[in-house]
């Protein structure tokens, strides 16, 4: 019955699906080979997914693996390129959320859509649209609302302004507003992601007794066991596609770790061994929190030498940005020292970075490492335009730049239309190189890239592997931050894996044991 | 159903960048038709005289250089604080600073002579122009005050400051209207061609134009201002130190608008008053907007307006369009801009559902 | 003259001078508040002002209906607020430079079309202004009376607006929607809220306000269109806006005490004391700027204000 609006059953109080329907094995969702393409990616190639009533499913698999785009197909936010749609058992057209929400599909993104300067109420009370009245019913809706927080347990007082919940408050809110337009099917994406660990398991509680009355739940989330505790049932996504699915029962941790980052190695790198040199980076006791305010990275104590790579492993948003931010200037730390070939950073100072002998290569090269609407020697020259060689009395030399940017576009093989292209016509690959040759052309002694290869297609990634060794083999000490374990892995000499901003745990590069990087990286201490 | 959307794609570049100003200004003087076909106008006719009236005769010609003068400097400053992303709507503001200042040396200046003199109102009216516009700029850089409402605010409160003075220590003796006492001879700007009012400023205004372009283009600021209004994340990054950048800019933008002033005290009325300015400061937001903020480009574009300005009084004389045809082809020259700037960035695109 | 001042007459007067030159102001400002609530800066908004002063004064010159020109200047204010919503709602342009650019456009055609209509007039036309109406018994309320309730009936509209806009934007679902769409767009989109139509929308009732605002000061206060007749008054709503936190009842408040000052100047210029008021005139946009201080920290300001809003920004 989409478009139809469950009624509550006023005698009861309670607010239930609506009776279920004769044909009760009829998935609640049904996708059936949803291909989204963006420009020029395929975020969902041909994927079938199904969902049954009382079920809750998890959608595992990497970041950028395509569930949250998935996910915002079937929610109506973004139209889809091939596939279709039905909702218990009649093909449905999600043009938008509207859509969504009356087939009874309620949906909670990681950033959560709640306007912090209005109540708990007023933020519920928008996603009604069952009255037709003008003005705002705000004690029938006040009643309403205490009602369902009864029925499952989740109490947020009500004229409370958001901003002053804490995260885990908030995501009640959210799901409260979801179960006040009655939704039978909730998406959650990385819900777990900002939670601290007795919130997770109030949200798990939560989660099961929706499961119980009926309702369906899909679970996004990259961290094994907590898929393993919640779900029913996991579907395992990589690069657009549908890998495998499995109920729960039958699987374990190992095995889905294996299904969301074991691809096959594409290339050989070829190690070379070289006898590490004298310590060349010391990080001492670093403590940062994140933009809003929590504890992103913790006690973080970091030594690297000469002639060494060291990579740092872990899923994205467990403290790797924020650290990186520190040793590259733009962010402070609470507490902590940094120091680059014996001499001590400024933190919180870029310059203080620039000058200390630290390549840089950062994790967000579109809007920190590059200027986009400028040309591709301006970008080259962003970090020494006003060094002595380039600079005198505050005019540019320009031959000596040009001499310059020419040497490198050659040096680092920078397919661009000649230096005074802009940065922005350059492909991805290209960009990084950019970053590569403004870095390392100055012989540093420490380079700090984060997650270098990020986007980048298989050529592109194994010549910036091949500097990378080539920088260690030079005799600097190289860090390297991914989340691709295979990257790590075929690179580092010596793998520390870091899981909510904490060193879980060190293995030399060679032989070590994948397995075992896969439990630390999703917070299983062994 | 249909959908118009919006769609990015890879901007043109090299020529194009400089086509783009073109066909707006192309555009807007075909859509100018409009309001003169609505006015009654003969359509050849009134373009006829809208450009005889401006570059027709000697004096036409050169009235035309007077009227661009402080369109070129308010243009320049608007677009130099642009360019850094430093929203500064208020060259009208910064505009009128000058003047006061420039004023109150000329009327202060007693004896000395033009060498001294000169110089001095120049400077003067510079620095004052700086220092109003150094007032938003440490608003946004240390307070996080949005640039654009206090730039525009503190418009009027030296609009009501100069009339504090018209009406006060600085107003005409015996005058009950605000005006200043006239400056002295010796401040005032040569006039460099007989029989015309051309004067020092105009070849000021075209100085400032390669200075801006020699700072844009060849110094070690010129790049930090615009990489600070490109990306100022990637410029902090890169160790650039953008609140300084910022300020410097400000006071730069400023300083050109307080050129603006002094010109039309030292050259135009010799005096300050209540309307110095038609609203040079902000006509300069749109010339910079069409000169696409390369100093060159707003030369043209204020030559352009200034055209415009100039010829319109012919044509309405000669045809019967009234003048202020003109505030609408400059209105419609800011739109039409601004549309094909986006054009430029994104494509339409039509969609069926 | 001390005496005078503190005489009666002088202070009814004042307090019917304070409403008269509020009125305009809270028209617009009122405009501005339900477009800004919406996530939209209309800097557009003296344009718009001076085409609704130069529109109602010319429709009620050529119909002889005041309420027609009241109207016709509405629906002028709206139609610019529409191509303004073009810009930045569907085109997502500079809500600033787009802003300025209607400001210039609409100033230009207001000056444009009053001289293709009246040319240069030794004597400007005249309309004949509304009349002031007395509110019974009320307007017999010693000193205050005569100064609140013997007015224009557009000065009693603008006053009953403003609680009208307050009780729209908190108390309505309309209201909850605007302000959503103004603080957090993606989350009216999730819940089913057509996120650019509803800014469009508001900047067309806002538009409205700002035309009827401009008439007034063509109609009501004088009889005659002048080409300086705003005179920066979009600006001080503008401000008024800020210096109220986005609340159409301090807002009003910000307007009133504004149009106090105006008033006193005019009073005290029509007691033949010729003084400069400048200063005075200058506190509003002083304070203003420093009621700027820490907006972007304070919670009042609408979050997505400035911001263009598109569903699938990473192309298609």
């Amino acid at each position: 019955m989409p478009g139809a609006q469950p009624v509550p059953d006023s005698t009861k109080g309670r607010y239930d699906l609506p009776a279920k329907t004769a044909a009760n094995d009829t998935p609640v969702i049904e996708m059936r080979g949803i291909t989204k393409r963006f420009l020029d990616n395929v975020a969902n190639d041909q994927i079938d997914f199904t969902l049954h009533a009382g079920e809750i499913c998890a959608l595992l698999g990497e970041n950028g693996a395509g569930k949250t785009t998935l996910m915002n197909v079937l929610f109506g936010y973004y139209s889809f390129d091939e596939g279709s749609i039905s909702v218990r058992g009649e093909q449905v057209a999600l043009a938008s959320p509207k859509d969504a929400i009356a087939n009874g599909i309620g949906m909670i993104h990681q950033h959560f859509t709640l306007v912090p300067t209005q109540t708990v109420l007023e933020n519920i009370v928008i996603a009604t649209r069952d009255e037709k009245r003008f003005f705002l019913n705000l004690k029938g809706a006040r009643k309403k609302l205490l009602d369902i927080q009864k029925q499952f347990g989740l109490y947020v007082d009500p004229d409370t302004r958001v901003w002053t919940l804490s995260i885990g408050q908030q995501q009640k809110v959210e799901i409260l507003k979801a179960l006040y337009r009655n939704s039978s099917v909730l998406i959650m994406d990385e819900p777990t992601a900002v939670l601290a660990p007795q919130e997770t398991v109030e949200l798990f509680k939560t989660l099961r007794v929706l499961a119980e009355e009926g309702r369906s739940v899909i679970f996004i989330s990259h961290k094994l066991h907590e898929v393993m505790e919640i779900s029913d049932r996991v579907v395992v996504l990589r690069n657009g596609k549908v890998v495998n699915q499995k109920r729960t029962a039958d699987t374990d941790v190992k095995e889905l770790a294996n299904m969301m980052v074991g691809r096959e190695v594409l290339e050989r790198i070829e190690r070379q061994v070289v006898e590490p040199g004298e310590p060349v980076l010391e990080v001492n006791d670093l403590n940062v929190l994140n933009d809003k305010g929590l504890e992103a990275v913790k006690n973080f104590t970091l030594t690297v030498r000469r002639g060494e790579i060291l990579g740092i492993a872990g899923v994205s948003g467990n403290g790797q940005t924020e650290m990186c931010e520190v040793l590259f200037g733009v962010r402070g730390a609470e507490t902590g020292t940094v120091s680059v070939g014996g001499q001590p950073l400024r933190l919180g100072h870029p310059l203080s970075s620039v000058r200390s002998g630290l390549a840089r290569i950062p994790e967000d090269r579109i809007h920190m490492g590059l200027l986009m609407d400028m040309t591709v020697e301006d970008n080259l020259q962003l970090e020494n335009h006003w060094t002595g060689r380039f600079a005198r009395n505050g005019l540019r030399k320009f031959d000596e730049i040009a001499a310059n940017s020419q040497t490198l576009i050659t040096d680092y093989s920078i397919k661009t239309d000649g230096k005074d292209a802009p940065a922005k016509s350059l492909s991805g690959g290209n960009l990084q190189k950019i970053i590569l040759a403004r870095e390392l052309s100055s012989e540093p002694e420490v380079v700090l890239a984060s997650q270098p290869t990020r986007g980048l297609d298989v050529g592109a990634t194994e010549y910036i592997h091949q500097r990378m060794v080539e920088e260690k083999v030079r005799g600097a000490g190289v860090v390297l931050v991914s989340d691709d374990l295979d990257e790590v892995m075929g690179l580092s000499d010596r793998i520390i894996v870091m899981y909510e901003g904490e060193i879980m745990g060190e293995v030399a590069g060679s032989g070590a044991d994948r397995e075992q990087i896969g439990l630390w990286m999703t917070g299983v201490k062994s | 159903m249909i959908r118009i959307q919006l769609v990015k794609r890879t901007p043109l570049t090299g020529w194009y960048r400089v086509l783009v100003p073109l066909l707006a200004v192309v555009t807007t003087l075909v859509l100018s038709a409009i309001p003169i076909l609505i006015a009654g106008g003969n359509l050849w006719q009134s373009y006829y005289y809208l450009f005889y009236g401006a570059l027709g005769t000697r004096f036409n010609l050169l009235e035309t250089f007077v009227k661009a003068s402080p369109l070129i400097f308010t243009g320049l400053a608007v677009a130099f604080a642009f360019r850094a992303k430093f929203w500064n709507i208020g060259a009208e503001g910064q505009l009128l600073a000058g003047a006061i200042v420039a004023t109150w040396i000329g009327m202060a200046g007693g004896s000395a002579p033009a060498i001294v003199l000169l110089p001095s109102i120049m400077i003067g009216g510079f620095l004052a122009g700086g220092a109003w516009a150094a007032v938003p700029a440490l608003l946004k850089t240390k307070l996080n005050v949005d640039d654009v409402v206090s730039t525009l605010l503190l418009n009027f409160v030296i609009l009501h400051i100069m009339g504090a003075l018209l009406f006060g220590p600085m107003q005409k003796t015996g005058a009950s209207w605000p005006i200043s006492e006239e400056i002295v001879e010796a401040a005032r700007y040569p006039i460099l061609l007989a029989r015309s009012r051309f004067h020092l400023g105009i070849p000021l205004a075209f100085a400032a134009v390669l200075v801006i372009w020699f700072i844009n283009s060849k110094t070690v600021f010129g790049f930090r201002s615009r990489a600070v209004g490109v990306n100022i994340h990637a410029a902090r990054y890169g160790g650039i130190n953008t609140t300084s950048v910022i300020l410097k800019t400000a006071l730069i933008s400023g300083g050109l608008a307080g050129l603006a002033g002094v010109g039309e005290v030292a050259a135009i009325q010799y005096h300050l008053l209540s309307d110095l300015s038609p609203g040079y400061g902000y006509t300069g937001i749109v010339i910079a907007m069409l000169g696409n903020l390369h100093p060159v480009g707003v030369g043209l574009a204020a030559i352009f307006f200034s055209i415009i300005n100039v010829g319109s009084q012919t044509m309405s004389r000669m045809t019967g369009v009234p003048s202020y045809i003109s505030g609408v082809i400059e209105g419609m020259a800011l739109i039409v801009m601004l549309i094909f700037l986006l054009m430029n960035e994104y494509k339409v695109r039509v969609v069926r559902k | 003259m001390i005496g005078e001042i503190l005489s009666v007459t002088f202070i009814t007067g004042l307090i019917g001078a304070m409403m008269r030159m509020a009125t305009p102001i809270i028209f617009a400002m009122l405009g501005e508040i339900i477009t800004e609530r919406a996530g939209v800066l209309n800097l557009g908004i003296e344009g718009i002002m001076l085409m609704g002063a130069m529109t109602g004064f010319l429709v009620t010159l050529s119909t002889g209906s005041l309420w027609t020109g009241v109207f016709a200047a509405a629906l002028v204010g709206m139609v610019f607020a529409l191509i303004m919503a073009v810009l930045v709602v569907y085109l997502g342009l500079s809500q600033h430079v787009s802003g300025l650019g209607i400001t210039l456009f609409a100033t230009g055609l207001a000056m444009f079309i009053y001289r293709l209509y009246f040319g240069s007039p030794t004597v400007p036309p005249i309309v004949k202004p509304f009349s002031r109406i007395e509110i019974p018994l009320l307007s017999k309320i010693p000193i205050l009376g005569q100064g609140l309730f013997h007015h224009y009936s557009l000065t009693y509209i603008a006053v009953l607006l403003i609680p009208a806009v307050a009780i729209l934007l908190y108390k309505t679902k309309v209201g909850l929607k605007i302000r959503t769409v103004g603080e957090n767009p993606f989350a009216a989109d999730t819940v089913g809220v057509n996120v650019n139509l509803t800014r469009t929308l508001c900047l067309v009732a806002g538009g409205a306000l700002m035309g009827i605002g401009g008439a007034f000061l063509t109609l009501a206060h004088q009889n005659m269109f002048l080409l300086d007749v705003i005179g920066g008054r979009g600006w001080v709503a503008v401000a008024m806006v800020i210096f109220g936190n986005w609340d159409p009842v301090k807002g009003a408040i910000g307007a009133l005490l504004f149009g106090l000052v105006d008033g006193l100047q005019l009073r005290l210029q029509g007691l033949g004391l010729h003084v400069s008021f400048d200063i005075f005139l200058m506190i509003p946009y002083v304070i203003t700027i420093i009621a700027l201080i820490g907006v972007s920290r304070r919670a009042s300001v609408p979050a997505a204000l400035l911001q263009p809003y598109r569903r699938e920004d990473k192309g298609g």
